[in-house]
């Protein structure tokens, strides 16, 4: 058999794609995640994300449990914001019902979503770095205060991943004054890690070489392609629905929503940054704010609990983007249909769209700026 | 301030002739009325509530497919939001038979890019065919998987729950439904 010369008639050299599969079990691939990309030397040509090997039919052993008997199985999608996988489902069901949430209640639910905002985002930029070949570092340097806040969820809850906090119309227990005392010191200690943080990383060389540039994300392919959350904001879209649809307090509180500029995985690690800043302004309010008073509706009965019939859709802004709930209800004590809207899972939409073009080295990084979670990806 | 459902339904049959357009209401409570139209005018109807300048939902968010057995119809629900305009939602519903062979309805996604994954996954799900789809595959199931899990009729193959140690529930369906019996299942008889 003849080779084909190595130089072509055009003078450059002949070469061939190839095809090989990143994941399932890798470990920059966060998870049982699967990249089936097509590489002409080291850049990528085609990739296309497979998923389902966590794949558990979620939605349908929901239909098949009350109401409530869901709640700890939210937990179960983004295992790393249990606290706000709760309020998403317990919003969409307060939403069809027409719940009242008292006021101390919401206080609460603002400190568990924006504690959770805090450790995830914290991990996530540990995580990218990690990615990027820092290895272990500055995500055990993340770690440790994420470490803080999940003794603080393992204090109010007792557990310190899945929490199963929030009911319909409040949350279960009531946060004790030691407890408030206790997140009030992880507040007051979270910039000090930032500061730290960002000296190590924001303006470090390796970084910006390696992140700015990369994986560019056009707003325009942002808003089509249903990104959301920070992925959307560091390509400059300027939304986000605490401010939108101002859901519980968010409306009596003051934050600001950082917005990129380029959209690259550099925009995306410091968005992050800027959105841990302002979750501690949020929290320094409502630990200040927070009132006395009922953590629970009492006209709602949880043992039960009955929907009217029809459907609706209700979401909050998650630490991984828009996180909805879409339920049709019968109006029996069961879901008829329980939808998840998963954020990670619809942002690997332009995750080929990204990576196009780039070395395979910076489809990992472009992954780990997307910042997906596969228990909610594939449910 | 976005139009109400019936402003829509106005505009919406000015705009697109011949669509046929329903108002079904949602929970009192949760008050998003939806948009019921027809699979025919679907797209155009998506691509006017796109453009149009008081409307401009930019925003695909959220797709589900969902299995109305007793009305025998699957529908499939689009929740759209305007990031320019900063409103919504507007649910925009399609209904298909149930059947497998006719069970076809529109791809949104040459509208929103976003529906993309969504609609594979309803696709995967329920065995609703998008036409027009850009790459309808099985996304959550893996390829060989026949059947559309999230059916209300779906029955679970007999055989389905292979476990080390079978427990004696297992066993009894699977031995009642005619499925393959693992090869442990010998032994755990003969001990009893």
């Amino acid at each position: 058999m003849i080779a084909e010369p190595l130089i072509n008639s055009a003078g450059t050299i002949t070469t061939q794609t190839l095809e090989i599969s990143i994941g399932p079990q890798h470990p920059s691939t966060h998870g049982v995640f699967r990249m089936d990309v097509v590489l002409d030397g080291e850049i990528v040509r085609a990739l296309k994300p497979v998923v389902g090997y966590l794949h558990r039919n979620h939605e349908q052993l929901a239909e098949k449990m009350a109401w409530l008997g869901s709640m700890p199985y939210t937990d179960r999608l983004d295992y790393f914001n249990s606290m706000s996988n709760n309020w998403a489902y317990a919003l969409a069901v307060e939403k069809l019902a027409g719940i009242k949430v008292p006021a101390r209640a919401e206080y609460i639910r603002v400190i568990m979503a924006e504690l959770s905002r805090l450790q995830n985002h914290a991990s996530a930029i540990g995580f990218l770095l990690q990615d990027c070949g820092a290895w272990g570092t500055p995500l055990l340097y993340a770690f440790k205060e994420r470490e803080k806040i999940l003794d603080f969820f393992e204090t109010v809850s007792g557990s310190r991943m899945m929490c199963n906090y929030f009911r319909f119309g409040g949350v279960r227990v009531d946060l004790a004054e030691a407890m408030l005392a206790m997140a009030r010191k992880i507040v007051a200690e979270f910039p000090k890690f930032l500061d730290e943080f960002e000296k190590l990383m924001t303006t470090n060389e390796v970084v910006l070489a390696r992140c700015q540039r990369v994986g560019i994300l056009p707003k325009e392919l942002a808003i089509a392609g249903s990104i959301s959350g920070p992925v959307a904001r560091a390509s400059g879209v300027e939304y986000d629905i605490r401010k939108v649809d101002k859901y519980g307090i968010y409306d009596r509180l003051e934050f600001g929503v950082p917005v990129g500029e380029v959209g690259d995985v550099y925009d995306r690690y410091y968005i992050r940054v800027l959105e841990m800043r302002e979750a501690v302004k949020i929290l320094q309010q409502v630990l200040r704010d927070i009132p006395a008073g009922p953590v629970q509706a009492v006209e709602v009965k949880l043992r039960g609990f009955k929907l009217p019939a029809g459907d609706g859709y209700g979401r909050i802004e998650g630490p991984k983007g828009e996180l909805g709930f879409y339920l049709v209800s019968e109006g029996g004590p069961k879901p008829y249909r329980y939808h998840i809207r998963p954020p990670s899972f619809i942002n690997l939409t332009v995750l080929e769209d990204m990576c196009l073009g780039h070395k395979v080295a910076d489809a990992i990084i472009i992954l780990g700026s997307i910042d997906i979670v596969l228990g909610e990806v594939d449910r | 301030m976005i139009p109400t459902s019936e402003q829509l339904c106005e505009a919406i049959r000015v705009a697109v002739p011949g669509a046929v357009i329903e108002i079904v209401p949602s929970t009192p409570a949760a008050a998003q009325p939806a948009l019921l139209v027809d699979c025919e005018h679907a797209v155009a109807v998506a691509r006017y509530l796109k453009d149009e300048p008081t409307c401009r939902l930019d925003f695909c968010s959220c797709v589900t497919g969902v299995d109305y057995l007793a009305k025998s119809f699957i529908e499939v629900v689009y929740h759209l939001y305007s990031v320019a305009l900063k409103h919504g939602p507007v649910v925009l519903k399609v209904r298909a038979p149930r059947e497998l062979d006719q069970c076809r309805v529109p791809s949104l996604t040459p509208v929103w890019r976003g529906c993309e994954f969504q609609e594979r996954e309803a696709y995967d799900l329920y065995g609703v065919k998008f036409a027009g789809h850009p790459d309808l595959r099985r996304i959550l199931m893996w390829n060989e998987f026949a059947d559309h899990p999230m059916r209300k009729d779906y029955v679970p193959p007999a055989d389905y729950e292979w476990e080390p140690t079978p427990h004696d529930e297992v066993l009894k369906r699977t031995k009642a439904a005619g499925g393959i019996m693992p090869p442990s299942a010998a032994a755990t008889e003969v001990k009893k």
